[in-house]
């Protein structure tokens, strides 16, 4: 160990803290870091902790730096472990577990707390605020055991937690004190939009009400108002404002006001102690948000690290509002006074509204609702106190034509240490470069190399302008070439020349077309060897190690290595006696959990890899195939059987339809639905293929999608009897498998191919559609259980699913 | 580092089926061991370097690299490496043949 590197204490384990040390690491800095937080995690990212509340993202997704992040760096860390005060005259750090850690330079960066507002009864059980991981914890726990919910505090953080908890399922009352909710950041225009637009999404408002009093016995029960009304709530959330922490600041002497006072390099009024972040007062302003939390630390790291800087004088803060389908954005002055002059533009029918502040022809703020794509680009116009001209208007308010170009042109002209992406504190420089030099050409890329767009998203519309400017066109039309990167050659050349040329094997079609890397990738090999089984249905040898490991091993895949196990129930009818066989064998192996399917089935999840045979076995049920690129289900609703509006036997014709036409490879996952009259109760619209039944025969619907890229299916045609109703059906089947590129849903084939394009060949033209049913149907003798040919061929089940040799 | 390394026999190569990966578990330690097309073995940790973790046995073989079954990260078998854009390292361990006989040290 060097013994002259100097010590460096980080105080705080959060955001902007971290980000100090990555920045200062990425400098070169030599020092011996210690971390300390009082959290016990890793640094996580705060802004998230929205999503997480709403569901679309997890605790481990949030996570910025593992533990092995800091064991990669050598940085101590304490987690758990709160300072209690720097002792100047030892230079030691001092804990509340009875540590001293010897220091040369301390970045103080503890951060905010939520304010809890003294009224009477804050100390109530069901109170919290909205900060922390453990905050949103409690938070998921009162949604599974209370059902109202009041949320103190209508501005971005109050809103963000109120649609957490109505994603949550409980009852949700924002309080706020003022008449406009985000009153710091939005006008009244765009306040009302926002109202208007959360209420549909399910909260409620109580707007001008002070909260006097949270009531109840230990815990809280209501809120009393002070104009004597209450509000029932069982959970309240306060988020009325954040608080700096400044208590290490105090008890060491370092002078504070709201927030620790820094000078522009972020200094202390103690020697050797720098603060950074949101505990920070700099020129009076203590920011809450994240962007000024990049631009300090990256000030502080530069001065710690001793490399020439500009001094830190401030930032031009903006807002967005975290909340998946409202888009909120702020920057500078939202509200006009006499002086300053306004452009707007509101569409109450599309639910827009735009407004720029002009100050003597400077651009010095603005708020946009609805469609936030201009963000970025006000956020820099503000920033550089740009002045509006004739062009800028033309792009900015839509009455000019190639708004294109302008952008380029504005991200060209973006300093090289601009930061994009305010959630990583990734800079326009960290972007460029990666392109170039790790020679990334998508926007996922740069996102997996660099963190850029990895967390709210927001700054996503730059990236792509950024990695236009960088590759130019050229990059577009390499992209779009060639089935993947290995290859030049598109799906319909690979396809021709294996008919054309009679190869027969994936290596021999990666010699023959001269792929460049010899043995294919992930995206490749499937696809190859789906098309070589499409097109020789009796000859062709699947070739197992070009399986995705879910088609390999004939389940899915959990992120843990177990597996899930679905077994077929034709139509989505099942008996007491499979249904007794199921749970017998979910008890015996341990199945952590059991799960409905939107497609009708039963999903025994967490299955350990080497029971699955075993599973199969006791089962002794066929594979319900909900892993393959294959037919998944069909749904069926009740019909004519039993209900009483039923024209047709929707769950006879979904189990023959299922039986039929299962265990078929298809170029991606395929489902179908039956129902018995046009109520469609089993969802035909958004099926590949849906079928409705009518009095007089039935009427197919092709194309549908309820997922990524949701899509109504198109009418395609209707029919008299069941026998014309499965030619068809075999018949649109074959084409799909012909025509469609791998992992090409039906959805975006339609599209690709067009309807008429699709009706000509199968509908139109009935000699072809005989021999399409001839071609399916001879795909179909082929065709066998997976799960039995495993039991049956003991060398498959020992290499795949053998148990683990102990040696 | 481990300066003393011992090598302990795990079967016929036979018993490895190329470009599919099997698991095994040694001294405690559990190995995913692939059989390359050019009749290579590779034994490498059974843990994702992503940080969800999970299984790496069961991705596509490709050369020598492996393409993981629950992220599609590139690993490189010969140094456990993660490939670029991703970043990561999987530990490796040291394989020997003689005749048929597959010895793998930890």
């Amino acid at each position: 160990m060097n013994t002259t590197r100097e010590r460096l204490v980080l105080i705080g384990n959060g955001m902007a803290g971290v980000a100090t040390l990555e920045q200062i690491i990425k400098l070169g800095g030599a020092y011996d870091i210690t971390v300390i937080g009082s959290e016990p995690h890793p640094n996580y990212n705060r802004i998230m902790l929205s999503y997480v509340l709403e569901g679309s993202q997890t605790i481990d997704d949030i996570v910025l730096n593992s533990h092995e992040w800091y064991e990669e760096n050598q940085i101590t860390l304490h987690t758990g472990v709160t300072v209690t005060a720097i002792d100047s005259d030892t230079q030691m750090v001092v804990t509340d577990n009875g540590m001293q850690i010897p220091y040369d330079k301390v970045i103080i960066a503890t951060g905010s707390k939520s304010l809890i507002l003294p009224i009477p009864g804050h100390e109530k059980q069901g109170v919290v605020g909205f900060r922390d991981i453990a905050d949103c914890h409690q938070m998921l726990e009162a949604a599974k055991n209370y059902r109202t919910a009041a949320v103190i505090g209508g501005g971005l953080l109050g809103l963000e937690a109120a649609k957490g908890l109505v994603s949550l399922g409980m009852d949700v009352t924002v309080v706020h004190l003022m008449d406009d909710l985000m009153e710091r950041q939005l006008d009244s225009v765009a306040a009302a939009m926002l109202k208007k637009e959360l209420e549909s999404q399910g909260i409620k408002f109580r707007m001008g009400a002070q909260t006097a009093e949270l009531q109840g016995g230990e815990r809280v029960e209501r809120l009393l108002f002070k104009d004597g009304s209450t509000l029932q709530a069982d959970f309240v959330v306060m988020a009325a404002g954040i608080r700096p922490n400044i208590e290490v600041a105090k008890n060491s002497g370092i002078e504070a006001a709201r927030g620790i006072l820094v000078d522009d390099y972020l200094r202390t009024s103690m020697d050797n102690v720098y603060a950074v972040g949101e505990c920070v007062q700099h020129r009076d302003t203590c920011y809450g948000l994240v962007a000024p939390l990049f631009e300090q630390g990256m000030v502080l790291a530069k001065h710690i690290c001793g490399s020439e800087c500009q001094p830190y004088e401030g930032s031009t803060v903006s807002t967005k509002l975290k909340i998946s389908g409202v888009d909120v954005f702020s920057a500078g002055v939202f509200i006009e006074n006499e002086h300053q002059s306004v452009i707007t533009a509101r569409d109450d029918w599309k639910k827009t509204y735009k407004k720029i502040i002009l100050q003597d022809n400077i651009i010095v703020g603005a708020v946009l609702f609805g469609d936030i794509n201009d963000s970025a680009q006000l956020q820099k116009l503000i920033r550089e106190s740009a002045p509006m001209t004739d062009e800028l208007y033309a792009e900015l308010m839509g009455t000019g034509g190639c708004s294109h170009s302008k952008k380029k042109a504005s991200v060209e002209t973006m300093a090289n240490d601009e930061i994009v992406c305010g959630c990583n504190g990734v800079t326009k420089l960290d972007i460029v470069s990666a392109i170039q030099d790790k020679g990334l050409t998508s926007v996922e890329e740069i996102k997996a190399c660099t963190g850029a767009t990895r967390s709210c998203g927001g700054c996503k519309p730059v990236v792509e302008q950024i990695l236009q400017y960088v590759l130019g066109d050229g990059a577009a039309v390499a992209s779009s070439q060639g089935m993947c990167g290995c290859t030049t050659h598109s799906r319909d050349e690979v396809v021709a020349a294996i008919r054309e040329k009679g190869l027969r094997t994936v290596k021999e079609v990666m010699n023959v077309m001269e792929w460049h890397n010899p043995e294919g990738c992930s995206k490749c090999r499937p696809a190859i060897n789906y098309y070589l089984g499409m097109i020789y249905p009796v000859e062709y040898q699947d070739e197992k190690s070009s399986r995705f490991v879910n088609e390999r091993m004939n389940a899915n895949i959990q992120k843990d290595g177990t597996y899930t196990v679905v077994p077929r129930m034709y139509g989505g009818v099942t008996t007491p006696e499979d249904l007794k066989k199921i749970a017998d064998v979910s008890v015996k192996y341990n199945v952590k959990a059991v799960k409905m399917t939107g497609g009708q089935r039963i999903d025994l999840i967490g299955v350990e890899k080497e029971d699955l045979p075993k599973v199969w076995e006791e089962l002794d049920m066929p594979s319900g195939y909900a892993y393959a690129k294959s037919l998944r289900t069909v749904k069926t609703c009740v019909g004519s059987q039993f209900c009483r509006f039923g024209t047709q036997d929707s769950m006879g014709m979904g189990a023959s339809l299922e039986q039929r036409f299962e265990r078929l490879d298809f170029p991606a996952k395929f489902k179908m639905a039956v129902n018995g009259c046009p109520r469609n109760c089993a969802e035909s619209c958004t099926k590949d293929i849906g079928i409705v039944g009518n009095d007089g025969g039935w009427e197919i619907f092709i194309g549908g999608n309820g997922g990524i890229k949701a899509r109504l299916a198109d009418s395609f045609c209707k029919v008299k009897t069941d026998q014309e109703l499965i030619d068809l059906c075999g018949a649109i089947i074959q084409y799909y498998r012909e025509t469609g590129k791998y992992l090409e849903r039906t959805s975006e084939w339609v599209e690709r191919m067009g309807l008429d394009t699709i009706k000509a060949a199968i509908l139109e033209d009935e000699n072809n559609r005989q021999q399409l049913v001839e071609r399916v149907n001879l795909a179909l003798a082929q065709v066998e259980d997976p799960w039995q040919k495993v039991l049956n061929d003991e060398e498959t089940r020992t290499a795949l699913f053998g148990k683990k040799v102990e040696v | 580092m481990n300066s003393v390394q011992t090598f302990y026999p795990v079967g016929q190569i036979d018993e490895f089926m190329s470009r599919i990966g099997r698991v095994l578990e040694l001294k405690g330690i559990e190995l995913a061991v692939f059989r390359t097309s050019d009749n290579q073995i590779y034994a490498l940790e059974n843990r994702n370097p992503h940080p969800k973790g999970g299984p790496i046995a069961e991705g596509i073989v490709s050369g020598h690299v492996l393409y993981d079954p629950l992220y599609d990260w590139q690993i490189n078998l010969e140094n456990g490496q993660v490939q670029a854009p991703d970043e990561g390292q999987v530990r490796t361990f040291d394989v020997k043949l003689e005749g048929g006989q597959v010895w793998i040290a930890v």
